[in-house]
């Protein structure tokens, strides 16, 4: 391996380490707050990317230059509304039987599949962004390199950073940190939980609504994708620890960078080191690298 | 013990009679009156549903045609779909032979599919199996099945003369291919690398399993010493790749896999169009091509899809499916839709067709059941403000072996990754 083509594929890695990181923090935060192990989270990629795709197909016909920015904006609506509905109508009132949780969230995910299948049908689709990340950049060492792809990562550190502000600076903040740390007597002082529940669920679902536009611009969206990245979203948390964003940063990047150095090296067998990773990190740290012990 | 009649018993026995009276009466009937049963087989879902939907199109155009009769017999559908995986296929003809009953299946579309139901065809007694528009070589070449018939040219063919023409007459010495990882690939891999090393030309191969969508490795691993960059994915794959391309500001000439320089791509928006124009390509069809036949299936299709989701001219797939039904359709008419006797009749009819297909080029089979046909050379260009590959060569009645003895053919061993065909 030169030094460009092994610089290339670490920054592939990054690149779609800040894929991963997107959609998977908000898997985490909605774990870390209410202990629901959201198997339907892949569905809300999907919704977000098939929403978006929706609003953005027309206006791009049109050769509107904002059609990318409206399908981004209705794919992380769309992701987020889903997202509440299904904390209010049918996770609120179970909370605490983690199981059930997942098994409601699994039924939600088998539903959403088909329907987005009947409505959409199994053509896969990709948004294409705006001309001005369009294209590739001039970086040293590297030489060209997608515009796009890092934008990518500018996009998940502008997340990350938020998702750190709104976490130590702000009231909402606290009380999503209290509840992680007891809930029952962050209630008794007088917060409504479920409410603060609510607001988690819609940020972290809107998180997935985001990385499915986001994604689905880097590379096709198609029927199934839901699992490829729930599972990859749980393999990233449990790496990187539940209910941690800094872990889940460090987990994507683990992840991301393994899968692209396995398909610049043994291409079909790249998948396999994924899961060594996960393997390895579950028989030396099972809370995960920055997990904490249970 | 007296016999007791209850109410359920006496309503199981009037069932049992029932049944048996009405079977008994309907046997001898089903061989005149009963409509055929067709089961169509393609991939609504994964990668390559675009081009399975356009099989459908086609065959759909060709019944409505023969207005759902063959050998004065109705014709009846049963449709399938598969997303180009192995055994998601085996398991849907599996469902239409033992549940819905059909009297023999067209289809699959894509390679390691076909391969898996090569391998069942042979399970089956009384059933036949006509291949749709999948393309590994080895599926009627090594090991083929006696009730497997495959009317569409294979991968290796639809690679003749491409070879050659981009190491002699674009005098480039090395090429980097892409591919995907199964045996459909393998099979153009083989016909290009064939004539392309024997020409002189280097190759190298840069593989991804089917449903890759990150092909950024792949790209940048695209050897700088590379004249030209050979394409073969196809479907959502290509898609992709072709996109991820253009995003990295790709520039090398481009040679196309036969799925790929067509209108399942070229029909897809995006930057992906504008690369391709110029990209020179070898399969058994093309959107431009001046042959009365191929004007007159094109103006059909037209007409008859482009207000319900028609693609500009008829994709690769649907072609194939169409040429498959063709020639199901021609050999029940030989019968006269007579498929007693395990099909036997049908069978014979089948191997000893000879048509022409929708481009106007013979088609008949080989003792393999596969066939033998005309083979095109095309290049993407702009027409009428749209990019459509057309035609500018053309080899006749191009067998499996790309004209090598069969034994010698054979001694290369079977395409897959590590067997390229590149033997100088």
């Amino acid at each position: 391996m030169t030094g460009s083509l092994a610089l290339t594929v670490v920054l592939n890695g990054l690149t779609l380490a800040a894929l991963y990181f997107l959609v998977a923090c908000g898997f985490s935060l909605i774990f870390g707050l209410m202990r629901t192990v959201n198997m339907a989270h892949g569905s809300l990629y999907l919704i977000g990317a098939y929403v978006g795709y929706a609003v953005f197909e027309p206006l791009y016909d049109q050769d509107v230059w904002w059609a990318w920015y409206a399908g981004i904006a209705a794919g992380v609506a769309a992701a987020a509304v889903f997202g509440v509905a299904m904390q209010a109508v049918l996770l609120g009132w179970m909370q605490g039987q983690e199981l059930r949780q997942a098994l409601v969230t699994i039924g939600i995910s088998i539903i959403v599949a088909d329907q987005l299948l009947a409505v959409f049908g199994g053509t896969s689709r990709q948004f294409f962004a705006p001309d001005a990340i369009f294209g590739s950049t001039e970086l040293p060492i590297a030489g060209r390199y997608p515009t796009f792809r890092l934008f990518q990562i500018g996009v998940a550190v502008m997340v990350g950073l938020a998702l750190w502000l709104l976490l130590a600076r702000t009231r909402l903040g606290l009380m999503i940190r209290a509840g992680v740390d007891d809930r029952a007597m962050l209630t008794a002082l007088g917060v409504n939980v479920p409410l603060v529940s609510l607001a988690v669920f819609a940020l972290g679902a809107g998180l997935a609504g985001l990385g499915g536009v986001i994604g689905a611009t880097a590379q096709p969206v198609a029927q199934g994708v839901d699992a490829r990245f729930l599972l990859t979203s749980l393999v990233v948390v449990i790496v990187g620890g539940m209910g941690s964003i800094p872990g889940t940063a460090i987990g994507a990047i683990l992840v991301g960078v393994a899968e692209q150095v396995g398909q610049a090296l043994f291409p079909t067998y790249s998948v396999i080191l994924t899961f060594a990773i996960m393997a390895a990190v579950l028989a030396l740290r099972p809370q995960g690298i920055l997990g904490r012990p249970a | 013990m007296e016999p007791r009649i209850d109410r359920r018993r006496l309503l199981l026995g009037a069932g049992a009679a029932a049944a048996a009276t009405a079977t008994g009466l309907a046997a001898p009937a089903i061989a005149q009156n009963a409509p055929i049963r067709i089961g169509w087989l393609a991939t609504l879902e994964g990668p390559f549903a675009t081009g399975g939907q356009d099989g459908f199109r086609c065959m759909q155009m060709l019944l409505e045609q023969h207005n759902n009769q063959a050998g004065g017999r109705r014709i009846e559908v049963v449709r399938e779909s598969s997303n180009a995986q192995a055994d998601v296929a085996l398991a849907r003809a599996r469902k239409l032979i033992e549940q819905d009953n059909v009297d023999f299946i067209l289809g699959p579309l894509s390679g390691a599919e076909g391969i898996a139901l090569r391998d069942y065809s042979r399970t089956l007694t009384g059933k036949t199996i006509i291949n749709g528009s999948s393309g590994a070589s080895d599926t009627t070449l090594r090991n083929p099945s006696p009730n497997f018939f495959r009317f569409n040219t294979d991968g290796v063919q639809w690679m003749a003369g491409l070879g050659n023409y981009v190491r002699r007459t674009l005098n480039v010495q090395e090429v980097a291919i892409v591919a995907g990882d199964y045996a459909f690939p393998y099979a153009q891999v083989f016909g290009f690398s064939m004539e392309f090393c024997r020409a002189g030309g280097r190759a190298t191969y840069l593989w991804s399993p089917l449903g890759t969508t990150d092909y950024s490795s792949i790209i940048a691993r695209i050897p700088r010493t590379a004249g030209a960059l050979v394409v073969i994915h196809g479907g959502t794959d290509g898609l992709a790749f072709m996109t991820q391309y253009a995003q990295a500001g790709g520039s090398l000439p481009l040679i196309g896999g036969s799925i790929m320089a067509d209108q399942s791509m070229l029909s897809a928006r995006g930057p992906h169009r504008r690369l391709m124009l110029g990209m020179v390509s070898g399969g058994p069809i093309a959107d431009v091509h001046d042959d009365p036949t191929w004007n007159e299936f094109v103006e059909r299709y037209r007409r008859r899809w482009s207000n319900e989701g028609g693609f500009r001219s008829p994709s690769i797939h649907g072609f194939n499916f169409y040429t498959a039904q063709q020639a199901a359709l021609l050999a029940l008419e030989q019968v006269r839709g007579d498929l007693s006797g395990n099909q036997q009749a049908f069978q014979q009819a089948l191997v000893r067709l000879e048509f022409k297909n929708a481009m106007g080029a013979q088609v008949k089979l080989d003792h393999n059941r596969q066939a033998i046909s005309d083979i095109f050379l095309n290049r993407i260009e702009e027409r009428g403000g749209q990019a459509a590959t057309v035609t500018f060569g053309r080899t006749n009645a191009v067998n499996q072996t790309l004209g090598v003895p069969e034994a010698q053919f054979l001694q290369l061993g079977a395409p897959s990754r590590d067997n390229t065909g590149c033997v100088a």
